[in-house]
């Protein structure tokens, strides 16, 4: 018998309302509506193509899934063996029987979770197990802010197998969604950070006798490495507004004390001096004082502004000023958005995503910096 | 596979132990005679002009062998290893791994040379000082700059060297305490942000474009600034893209007071072509091992010179070799100098199989052997870029390169799942050198780097483009044969994660012993 356990989670509606314009599916009422417009469910056939590509190492791990279209049809497609756990109602899943097949994996020791779905589902699995469990997306949603999804799905199957064979490490990534109903009213982008997943990454393909010891440097202390410098050159007269974000936590790990998981922090005198603060809070504190902006990129498509941070609002940027922002990414961070693809702002102010956007300094580890674009 | 002059390859197999496994305790090659009474009353006995706290209390665990059992230990290492001389190498890019002529060899190695001391008195060493001499200013001629020095024993070494000069020409106009920053890009070979980081620069690094695959002019003015201490890259880039904009970038980091370093370890197409000191460089270094025929000597004795205009020749370490017009001499009165970055003078027997190999070649050969080297490069990417699963990242509109090409199997990847990493363990399955993927293999997927340089001839090109395509369709057709190679080598399949590991990673056999029990 193989010893690693993978759990496979199919959310069959994921991505029904992507095709027909529905920018997402929360909600019953949604899905009704997308299954009246002819939706396809996107999410099973996304499932099916990684597992294909999963049936190679089939000898390597045991599946367990759930029933029906939650797991168990596509693996015998697949003719890939499985343990099926728990139950459903055909045809009714909700977002209950992704919370309870994330539980049920997590009870019985699987190494890694593949789900199939969006942020929605990544939400779901996020509330449960939160960093129990390494979890890893495969991309079928129509809303796909957070930064746990594979590039595609047969990326998905070989990170997987990666990861079970220890050829991969783990990285803490955002689970973001967007607010459906706010987008489909307003047409507005309200994108909240809900929590962390563990998410596997390949290490990069390194020639360790030419390149040394950076092969050994992995995610944690890169984003160590970065929180020594911001913290070595911490001015006493100055406001440090802490971003959400995992590269930001690590300075606030630096300074010993325990970061608002989702919120903004501020410290002065390298002193937590106040928490989870909202917009107002942070204009009246950094009124007429000395401030700088410390953020990273959030989720997938790296976002410095406008998703997860909304409490950085324009004013607060304007107050704080365009030269005080500093941004922090580890270079992995940056190469996972892709050589060439700019960070991205949407304040909600064109002038200061004007202001924002050009090549811009991002901090990468200690004395490291690299020059990237910004765009709006 | 049947090429007319090519062969078939099968490694020899021999499973060596090491050498500490091997021979038995009181086992000697020979014995040395013992000194007369005559010499040790006046000599005395050596080992007592060593300090008392410096002398060895037990004698050290060496491996004890006799002079056979030594002897068939190495030969058959070396019949196990695989070099420019035993196949076809045209895949480690970067390194210049041209062939390196026998004459020359035999140069360095004749007793004028091996006899010489670096303590010897000058006037018993003109000889081999006016070779330093006058390769000097070859070199000179060569790269337009106006001093050269040897010390540096290797790319890296001399980027430090150049990194303290920058240092030092900062600190001389007091304004070290401002100009902290050195600008780079990630396409430079690492050490041109590593070296300056190690002489306490803080690095700012540029990227590429991706359609040209050189450095927006636009991202060099935003990481310009009055911290700016100067401008380390290497030109062309690793990638075997020449960065034409080079003297926009040297102005402007000149307007900013910095200045401009130029890592010329790849300057193997760039002989005859491009003196980079005309074209406004202060500082620029050549690897002897690279571009002349001088061997790597895996981390042994390479050689770097580093070399600067006029302006920052006070800089250069000591001692530099002068000549009075009769005679040669080392100069240590240079007050403005960073000092030494090595002993002594720089790996002589390198400095002569350099001098031998331009001397050899004269400014034609020169200019010809960049020529070759380029057609070479461009005939080998034409014929890789026509397999399947083989593309060009970067720059792609203008498909020519320099010296050598970054290419990536990133296709091949994705439809069959074979790696480089696999293609590697294949490919030396042929009696072929691996090939080098890339020094920041995670900007390009799959990477990989051939260089022909020079020494290649046509039939070497085709049968190494002919032994990828076959590799490529055995990717699509019978890819476990791949992911199970090597199958005609002398070591199967080696794990490479303990030497990436410091927990586990052994430089020594106390170490090893120490780390593994």
């Amino acid at each position: 018998m193989p010893n690693k356990k993978l759990g496979l989670i199919v959310n069959p509606i994921a991505g029904l309302g992507g095709k027909v314009g529905l920018k997402g599916t929360d909600g019953e009422a949604i899905i009704k509506r997308a299954i009246k417009l002819r939706a396809t469910a996107v999410s099973p056939t996304r499932a099916l193509e990684a597992l294909r590509t999963l049936t190679y190492a089939r000898n390597e791990f045991e599946l367990v899934t759930y029933p029906f279209e939650m797991g168990q049809d596509v693996a015998e497609k697949c003719c890939l063996n499985s343990k099926i756990i728990g139950s459903i109602v055909k045809g009714k899943t909700t977002a209950t029987d992704t919370k309870n097949a994330a539980r049920d994996m997590m009870k019985l020791g699987v190494d890694l979770i593949l789900f199939s779905g969006g942020d929605g589902t990544a939400r779901d699995i996020c509330e449960v197990i939160g960093g129990e469990v390494p979890v890893l997306g495969i991309p079928a949603g129509v809303k796909m802010h957070s930064a746990v999804f594979a590039i595609n799905p047969k990326k998905a199957a070989e990170l997987a197998i990666s990861f079970l064979r220890g050829e991969a490490s783990l990285r803490e990534a955002e689970v973001m969604d967007i607010d459906e109903d706010a987008f489909r009213k307003k047409n507005k982008v309200v994108a909240r950070l809900y929590g962390y997943l563990q998410v596997p990454y390949e290490k990069s393909l390194v020639q360790p006798i030419k390149i040394g010891s950076s092969t050994t440097m992995d995610e944690k202390s890169n984003q160590e490495a970065i929180a020594e410098y911001i913290v070595e050159r911490m001015e006493d007269d100055c406001y440090y507004i802490l971003c959400p974000g995992t590269t930001v936590k690590a300075i606030a790990d630096k300074l010993g004390f325990k970061k608002t998981l989702l919120g903004v922090d501020i410290v002065k005198k390298r002193r937590m001096i106040a928490m989870d603060v909202n917009e107002e809070k942070l204009l009246k504190l950094i009124e007429g004082e000395k401030a700088k902006i410390v953020v990273s990129p959030i989720g997938g498509q790296g976002f410095i502004f406008g998703r997860g941070n909304q409490q950085i609002s324009p004013q607060v940027i304007k107050k704080v000023g365009i030269d005080n922002i500093i941004i922090l990414a580890t270079e992995n961070k940056l190469h996972s958005i892709g050589p060439g693809k700019p960070l991205l702002v949407d304040t909600g102010d064109d002038e200061i995503n004007k202001q924002l956007s050009g090549y811009k300094r991002v901090v990468t580890g200690y004395n490291k910096e690299v020059i990237w674009k910004v765009s709006a | 596979m049947k090429n007319k002059g090519t062969t078939t390859y099968h490694a020899v197999r021999w499973r060596e132990p090491i050498i500490y496994e091997l021979g038995r305790k009181g086992r000697r090659g020979f014995m040395i005679p013992k000194v007369e009474p005559e010499i040790k009353a006046v000599a005395r006995d050596a080992v007592l002009s060593i300090p008392d706290k410096m002398r060895r209390k037990t004698p050290p665990e060496w491996p004890e062998l006799s002079e056979p059992e030594v002897v068939r230990h190495f030969i058959r290492l070396s019949q196990q290893t695989f070099g420019v001389d035993s196949g076809i190498n045209v895949g480690v890019g970067t390194c210049t791994m041209k062939y390196n002529p026998k004459v020359n060899e035999a140069l360095a190695r004749s007793p004028g040379i091996t006899g010489l001391h670096p303590l010897q008195d000058e006037s018993t060493v003109q000889g081999i000082l006016e070779i330093i001499y006058k390769l000097q200013e070859w070199l000179c001629e060569i790269s337009g700059m106006d001093k050269f020095s040897f010390q540096p024993r290797g790319g890296a070494h001399a980027v430090f060297t150049n990194a303290c000069i920058i240092r030092a020409f900062h600190k001389y106009n007091g304004e070290l305490d401002q100009r902290d920053e050195i600008i780079t890009t990630v396409v430079s070979h690492p050490c041109n942000a590593a070296a300056p980081a190690s002489a306490g620069f803080k690095i700012v690094t540029l990227y590429p474009d991706e359609k040209t695959g050189c450095i927006n002019v636009e991202a060099l003015k935003a990481a310009v600034s009055k911290r700016t201490a100067g401008m380390m890259i290497t030109n062309p880039y690793d990638t075997g893209i020449f960065d034409s904009n080079i003297i926009e970038y040297i102005n402007i980091i000149h307007e900013a007071g910095g200045l401009v370093a130029i890592d010329q370890a790849n300057a193997n197409c760039l002989l005859g072509r491009v003196r980079i000191g005309d074209v406004g460089a202060d500082l620029c270094h050549f690897n002897l091992h690279k571009s002349f025929s001088t061997p790597h000597g895996s981390c042994g004795p390479g050689s770097a010179p580093v070399g600067v205009k006029e302006e920052f020749a006070k800089f250069l370490p000591i001692p530099t070799v002068e000549f009075d017009g009769s005679k040669y001499y080392l100069d240590y009165d240079r007050p403005h100098s960073i000092g030494k970055v090595a002993e002594f003078h720089g790996v002589a027997q390198n400095v002569v199989r350099a001098y031998a190999w331009i001397l050899t070649m004269g400014a034609e050969g020169l200019r010809e052997t960049s020529e070759v080297a380029v057609l070479n490069n461009n005939y080998l990417l034409k014929k890789l870029l026509e397999i399947r699963g083989v593309s060009l990242p970067w720059g792609k509109s203008r498909p020519f390169r320099m010296q050598d090409v970054r290419l990536s199997l990133e296709k091949l990847k994705e439809e069959t799942g074979i790696r480089i990493d696999d293609v590697n363990r294949r490919i030396v399955d042929f009696g072929v050198q691996r090939c080098f993927t890339s020094h920041e293999p995670w900007i390009v997927p799959e990477p990989f780097t051939p260089e022909p340089t020079e020494s290649a001839s046509k039939e070497d090109l085709d049968r190494f483009a002919e032994i990828f395509s076959r590799i490529s369709t055995e990717a699509y057709t019978n890819p476990e044969k791949i992911k199970n190679a090597p199958h005609n080598c002398a070591i199967s399949r080696v794990n490479l994660n303990p030497s990436s590991d410091p927990k586990k990673w052994a430089m020594t056999w106390r170490s090893y012993i120490k780390k593994h029990g």
